[in-house]
């Protein structure tokens, strides 16, 4: 087990005390079925999951609660059986400490398992169908980014990947849950590793352990020397803070480096987390979809830690009750490592599939001062990623978002190593997670006024249409109506034909005609009565 | 005689620029301002009419005709004034004191037991936001709507009311760490 293999280094990064003895000493302990499992709907990066179910459903374990909704999506699964009681906004593990959209199952104690279908040869199956069964599975990245996997081993055609590596640096603190899946899941662990190596028919592959975890790296290796396997390999590399980060892992690896905006896929190269190979392997092997995680409960404000096997949705409070209770100077919960988790404002939140450790810390509440930033410059010596942290600070502060995008916060991957040596503990990454954010917003409100410019472009467009419409109409119209007079003039002095188009009108002014005429010749006999009167005066004279 | 050449050398030149010119604005004309499409890009698109002119496309071509200042867009706030300062290499200019900050962004509802059915807001509204018919119940498309505001006068028995946006864990942002101003957070 000799490490033969040249490794290289990333830039930066720090040598932190571990703190993960105190969660490896007790085997991982099997949580309690709690009563009620709250399970969000979103749990993974994308589109939130479509319900399946509703309220009054009675539902078996690995049943489906939610179904994937588009390309990057995961669907959610029920993690034990019983009757879904509730679905509601309830709230969830996020550093925003809103509501978000839960399924609520009141579990029967039963935990009864809904029919799987194993596969027990999944390499008579092509690579497309495996990782369609990743997809229902709702197997997600479980280092934390929660990507769903069954989109990140579809690389394509044209990624012609080289190198898998598997993940269990597990650099962060405290946090030991991978630690101690290896050493009891190493048999799972190669079995999927060798799956993902089929699905994107990597030539090699590295499982990468860092050298405080002895116990995994020996495990992992009696797997692979007991099915002596060739292409698998374990790779002892140093204990440095943040090496288990993907581009900082694959730089010590292969000293390669993933392009700022690329994909590790761009340069052959493909990162698992152990965790999720062990996901895999259960997920075709048994059929099982992802309901359950290893995570571990530490800290100093916690009285046992220890690491425990944990249903998806399962209460923190329960697992800190579990874990021999708080201690009586706990005074923060973390989700996540001390470097890059963040805080929680409550324990009652349900388990996600993100969620690796709670770390309940016992330091009394008094955070330092922020002082001005000196422009030491020690953030940028141990910065992984090689960025300027203090530029970025600089310009996140003032929120000048194009500059930070000049220098790159979007290749800063939070992990903390400039807040840690800030000798004016400026909380640098909160001021980077602002900035991303606010572009984010930025980008959703720039879609969204596109998306309303369209809308009134073209509803104008349509006013102005209908409008046009409406003229064209009333001119044709005014055409005709013009026509028909027309027509009718020509008719009246055709005269007969008159009759035949308006009776009636015809009638009338034939009748008008003939009064007039009437009147006219009564007016002609008045006056030819009346000259013939005046002529005949003396005739009439004479007679009489 | 080479005083001629010169001068007619120099005509002949000046013609064929002048025929090439011609040719070039011809052939390469642009259709529309394209500052003015620029500046559009930038607004927010509510054609709320907050800025005195009829929407976010007359408001721009006011900007680009030098009629218009750059802070008159109360939605867009001090991001899109300094977006435009940037864009047209103006200084920028102080907003009014209640706009300074971006505002909660909101939409508005219709309370259905009220709504008569008679359109008027349907005609208001700027991007057919509002689904409804006459004498029948209208309702409003909570995605398309920009939060203008001018469905709210016409309404002749005022069931169109604001209500902020809800804040999803996918949107909500983190604050400015030691600030006054904080981004909007809910409860």
């Amino acid at each position: 087990m000799s490490n033969s293999r040249h490794l290289w280094h990333f830039h930066g990064g720090l040598k932190l005390p571990g703190n993960k003895t105190k969660s490896t000493s007790t085997p991982i302990a099997q949580a309690l079925l709690p009563k009620r499992l709250v399970v969000p709907a979103q749990q993974h990066i994308g589109e939130a999951g479509q319900l399946q179910v509703k309220v009054g459903d009675n539902v078996l374990k690995g049943q489906i609660l939610a179904q994937a909704s588009s390309y990057v999506s995961a669907p959610i699964h029920a993690p034990s059986s019983g009757k879904i009681v509730e679905i509601d906004e309830l709230p969830v593990p996020h550093p925003s400490g809103l509501n978000a959209l839960s399924v609520v199952i009141e579990t029967d104690g039963e935990d009864k398992w809904t029919e799987l279908s194993p596969l027990h040869h999944p390499k008579t199956k092509s690579p497309a169908e495996l990782r369609q069964l990743i997809r229902q599975a709702g197997i997600v990245g479980l280092g934390g980014a929660t990507f769903p996997t069954a989109v990140k081993v579809n690389t394509g055609p044209q990624a012609e990947i080289d190198t898998l590596i598997l993940n269990g640096a597990e650099c962060e603190p405290s946090i030991s849950c991978d630690d101690m899946l290896m050493r009891n899941y190493a048999r799972e662990l190669i079995s999927g590793c060798e799956l993902i190596q089929y699905i994107v028919s990597a030539k090699h592959c590295l499982i990468a352990v860092e050298d405080n975890k002895p116990e995994a790296i020996t495990a992992i290796h009696q797997v692979i020397k007991e099915k002596s396997l060739h292409t698998i390999e374990v790779v002892t590399i140093p204990t440095i803070y943040p090496t288990g980060g993907e581009k900082q892992l694959i730089k010590v690896l292969t000293q390669k480096e993933v392009p700022s905006d690329g994909f590790p896929s761009d340069i052959g190269v493909l990162v698992q987390n152990v965790g999720t190979a062990v996901a895999i392997h259960n997920a075709i092997y048994l059929g099982q979809p992802l309901i359950s995680r290893i995570i571990t409960v530490t800290g100093d404000g916690v009285l046992q830690p220890q690491n425990m096997e944990v249903m998806i949705g399962t209460p923190m409070s329960e697992l800190i009750e579990q874990s021999g209770g708080y201690h009586k100077d706990a005074s923060k919960l973390i989700m996540g490592g001390p470097m890059m988790g963040f805080t929680l404002q409550t324990d009652h939140l349900p388990i996600t599939k993100a969620c690796n450790c709670l770390l309940v810390e016992n330091t009394p509440e008094q955070t330092p001062e922020p002082m001005p930033c000196i422009r030491c410059g020690a953030c940028a010596t141990v910065c992984p990623a090689q960025l300027l942290p203090q530029q970025l600070y600089w310009h996140a502060s003032s929120k000048n978002f194009d500059l930070v995008q000049d220098y790159h916060l979007f290749d800063c991957i939070e992990c903390g190593c400039c807040n840690h040596v800030c000798p004016s503990q400026i909380p640098l990454v909160q001021y980077y997670r602002f900035a991303k954010t606010e572009i984010w917003n930025q980008e959703r409100d720039r879609i969204k006024s596109d998306h309303a410019r369209i809308r009134h472009d073209f509803r104008q467009e349509r006013l102005d249409r209908e409008k046009k419409e409406r003229d064209e109409k009333l001119r044709k119209k005014k055409e005709l109506l013009a026509k028909k007079k027309l027509a009718e003039a020509a008719a009246k002095e055709t005269d007969g034909s008159a009759a035949e188009v308006d009776p009636k009108k015809a009638a009338i002014e034939a009748a008008m005609k003939r009064v007039k005429d009437k009147k006219a010749a009564q007016k002609i006999e008045k006056e030819d009565a009346a000259s013939s009167a005046s002529k005949n005066t003396n005739e009439k004279s004479i007679q009489e | 005689m080479s005083i001629l050449i010169a001068v007619l050398t120099l005509a002949l030149i000046a013609a064929l620029f002048g025929l090439l010119l011609g040719y070039a604005s011809v052939k390469f004309h642009v259709e529309g301002d394209p500052v003015v499409d620029k500046i559009d890009a930038l607004l927010p698109q509510t054609q709320c009419g907050q800025c005195t002119y009829a929407g976010c496309r007359p408001y721009a071509e006011a900007i680009a005709n030098g009629e218009a200042e750059i802070n008159q867009c109360p939605p867009g706030g001090e991001v899109t004034m300094l977006a435009l300062s940037d864009l047209l290499g103006v200084e920028p200019l102080a907003l009014d004191a209640e706009h300074e900050d971006a505002p909660e962004k909101t939409v508005v509802y219709i309370d259905e037991e009220t709504c008569i059915g008679c359109t008027l807001c349907i005609q208001a509204c700027p991007v057919d936001a509002i689904l409804g018919a006459a004498k029948q119940m209208h309702s409003i498309i909570e995605s398309e709507c920009t939060g203008c505001d001018l469905c709210i006068p016409p309404c002749p028995v005022d069931c169109i009311h604001i209500k902020p946006v809800k804040v999803e864990p996918d949107t909500w942002r983190w604050p400015l760490p030691d600030s006054g101003k904080t981004a909007p957070q809910a409860g």
